[in-house]
């Protein structure tokens, strides 16, 4: 699980925050909530995370409170890959 | 009673004189938008009232009287002034919305500048385009934002000023300069600029279906239509608590997020943060919000979580809704009903150009789910047939939205590109300035939507007349898209069109084919999304990209978009005898 959050964290740091962004982001930040991530951008997070672990996330389940920080993130993705 | 009383009296006794009534305004006063949505209200014995609840995301809560604004908004004019910025200079706005973007945007116009709001979430390459064009003196934006000015200003070498806002002055680079304008010392006065009803005051972008985008250059006596708009279609009124969810680097977030509701002097309210419903509900329910304009996309995001959340809030302050930006469904008109203590999303139609509400449903009138209502009182409104451009006469028939010019919003021009403003209007003579068509009651401005009207007279919206793209109430152009699309190394040719999206309406799907040595694939495919989120801008972005062998093209070798779009909408692909077989 550690090794899926920080995957999910990388791409996030390195897709949605530029390289001297001060804000600091971790497992519980949030980040559609902030605003670093918005409604339209998820979507590539969304493809993000099922493109790298082979599965498809329903659009009912992929909410912004579903993905509004890394942890939650991987609770969906842990679900999905059973 | 809602402030309009009675749409058909209205209609009959219209004049736009009524807008200065409403407003309590006098002959010989000063006509300039900054100072009547600040010094004005104070003036009239209301500075003491608040102007704006701001929130943040986090805790951050502000407030911010009407005296506020204008002492801020003098200290941005005053400030602008220091740095050479003169009137009809053009002067852009480019971060969230945090106070420093409203305060700033009265103070440029107080300085008799040009306003230029860009939303924050454009990449590099939207905003170089949009500051190339419009010559862009200065730029005003945040520690976040200005990386991507720095990106480009080597290729801008009009704009000569870049200020930033807030955060570390102590991480500025050269050339830059920071201005805090709530830790300045406060401008008590400023000798605002004396415009008059065709002085220039915002400059908004708005994309076409070909070139670049264009500036819809909008003047101070639009003044009279978004003030007599908001007191009529929103029923603002003095003691209630206000919430416009648009962004003001869009038009609704200036004409209906800025300057109509503060020209009345209502109290308004911002969110700074993240979209997600239970925030919006809380927000409502924090700040006892009375009266909220939205937009379709946002509703639909709403309805999608479902009634029991809504519950979970008290949001029996809601008196009034209206919504912008894209035609909002009729199922979510009819659940807007059931949730919110019976009351309905009045829809609102209009467009960058157009500067204020053109057709919309009335409180107190019927409201027919799915329709755009009927046009503003004083607005002469028409939908004209598709081939002879006349006005249709028989209930029910598709054509073209069309208005009959001369009302005081609508756009003066397009920024530097008169031929293309001329092209906006049916009848017009080849070489008529804009300031004759905009007068000339016999021509039909023509809004590149197509819509039927019902035999009751109620509007209803059918969809765009071209291929722009309506993307969660945003329009996108496909060529933009395309352009950005075949910088990227995997890709030989590129077409994108909207597909049907249950909340957004639209959302953008490329088509393309890749060069030698390139193959298809899933990690392929989120690289060119995230190519163009950051070029362009998340609304840009392609949510699907469908990979070909070749892409449809006439026999001169021009992409028929026409023929992608109708396969995605599952609508008949028409004549294809034009189509290369090559």
């Amino acid at each position: 699980m550690e090794e899926m959050k920080s995957a999910v964290l990388e791409y996030i740091v390195d897709e949605y925050l530029d390289e001297d962004d001060e804000d600091e982001v971790s497992f519980d930040s949030p980040l559609i909530s902030s605003g670093i991530v918005d409604s339209f951008s998820m979507v590539s997070l969304k493809r993000f995370v099922e493109n790298k672990y082979s599965i498809k996330l329903p659009d009912e389940e992929a909410t912004p409170e579903a993905f509004d920080t890394v942890n939650s993130i991987c609770d969906l993705i842990k679900k999905h890959l059973g | 009673m809602s402030n309009i009383e009675s749409y058909e009296k209205a209609k009959n006794d219209f004049s736009w004189d009524i807008a200065r009534d409403v407003l309590n305004w006098k002959d010989g006063e000063l006509l300039n938008i900054g100072a009547m949505c600040s010094d004005r209200i104070c003036d009239r014995g209301d500075a003491d009232k608040t102007a704006l609840i701001w929130e943040g995301f986090g805790d951050r809560k502000e407030k911010y009287t009407f005296n506020d604004l204008r002492i801020y908004s003098n200290g941005f004019a005053q400030f602008l002034k220091a740095q050479g910025i003169e009137p009809g200079d053009r002067v852009c706005i480019f971060m969230d919305k945090i106070p420093s973007l409203y305060f700033s945007f009265l103070g440029i116009l107080k300085l008799g500048a040009i306003a230029q709001p860009l939303f924050s979430a454009f990449g590099d390459e939207s905003l170089e385009v949009r500051l190339a064009s419009a010559n862009t003196k200065a730029i005003l934006t945040t520690r976040k934002h200005v990386r991507k000015v720095r990106k480009i200003k080597d290729k801008l070498p009009e704009l000569k000023n870049i200020i930033v806002v807030e955060g570390d002055p102590a991480k500025l680079k050269e050339g830059e300069v920071f201005f805090d304008v709530e830790s300045a010392p406060k401008i008590e006065e400023f000798d605002v600029f004396k415009s008059d009803s065709e002085s220039p005051s915002v400059l908004h972008y708005t994309s076409g279906t070909t070139g670049q985008p264009k500036g819809a250059l909008h003047v101070h006596s639009s003044v009279w239509g978004q003030a007599l708009t908001t007191s009529w279609v929103l029923d603002l009124k003095d003691d209630d608590i206000y919430w416009c969810t648009a962004d003001p680097g869009w038009v609704t977030g200036t004409s209906y997020g800025i300057i109509g509701p503060w020209v009345l002097g209502t109290t308004q309210c911002v969110l700074d943060s993240g979209f997600t419903s239970s925030r919006w509900y809380q927000f409502i329910q924090d700040n006892k919000i009375s009266v909220w304009y939205s937009a379709p996309t946002a509703i639909r995001a709403l309805m999608k979580d479902g009634n029991e959340l809504v519950g979970k809030f008290d949001l029996s302050t809601l008196r009034h809704l209206a919504s912008v930006g894209e035609p909002l469904n009729a199922e979510a008109v009819i659940w807007s009903g059931e949730v919110f203590n019976g009351l309905q999303f009045h829809d609102t139609f209009w467009q960058t150009e157009t500067g204020a509400m053109m057709i919309t449903n009335f409180p107190g009138m019927e409201i027919r789910p799915g329709s755009m209502g009927m046009p503003f009182p004083g607005i002469s409104a028409s939908v004209l047939d598709l081939e002879s451009h006349e006005p249709v006469t028989e209930p029910g028939k598709v054509g073209l939205i069309a208005f009959r010019p001369g009302w005081p919003s609508m756009f003066r021009s397009y920024w530097k590109q008169p031929d293309i403003y001329r092209s906006k209007f049916v009848g017009a003579t080849e070489d008529a300035m804009p300031d004759e068509l905009r007068m000339n009651p016999e021509l039909w401005y023509v809004s590149g939507d197509r819509a039927s009207i019902d035999k009751d007279g109620y509007y209803w919206f059918v969809g765009r007349d071209d291929d722009v793209i309506n993307t969660g109430g945003h329009l996108v152009g496909p060529f933009e898209i395309e352009s950005a699309l075949v910088e990227h190394e995997a890709i030989a040719e590129a077409a994108a069109v909207g597909k049907p999206d249950e909340v957004n309406m639209e959302v953008v799907k490329a088509f393309v084919t890749l060069k030698p040595g390139y193959e298809p694939s899933d990690d392929l495919e989120l690289d060119i999304m995230n190519f163009i989120r950051k070029r362009l801008s998340p609304l840009a972005m392609p949510q699907e990209i469908e990979y070909m062998d070749r892409l449809p093209k006439t026999r001169s070798g021009k992409i028929v978009r026409r023929y992608l779009k109708a396969i995605e909408w599952g609508e008949d692909v028409g004549d294809i005898s034009s189509l290369s077989d090559e």
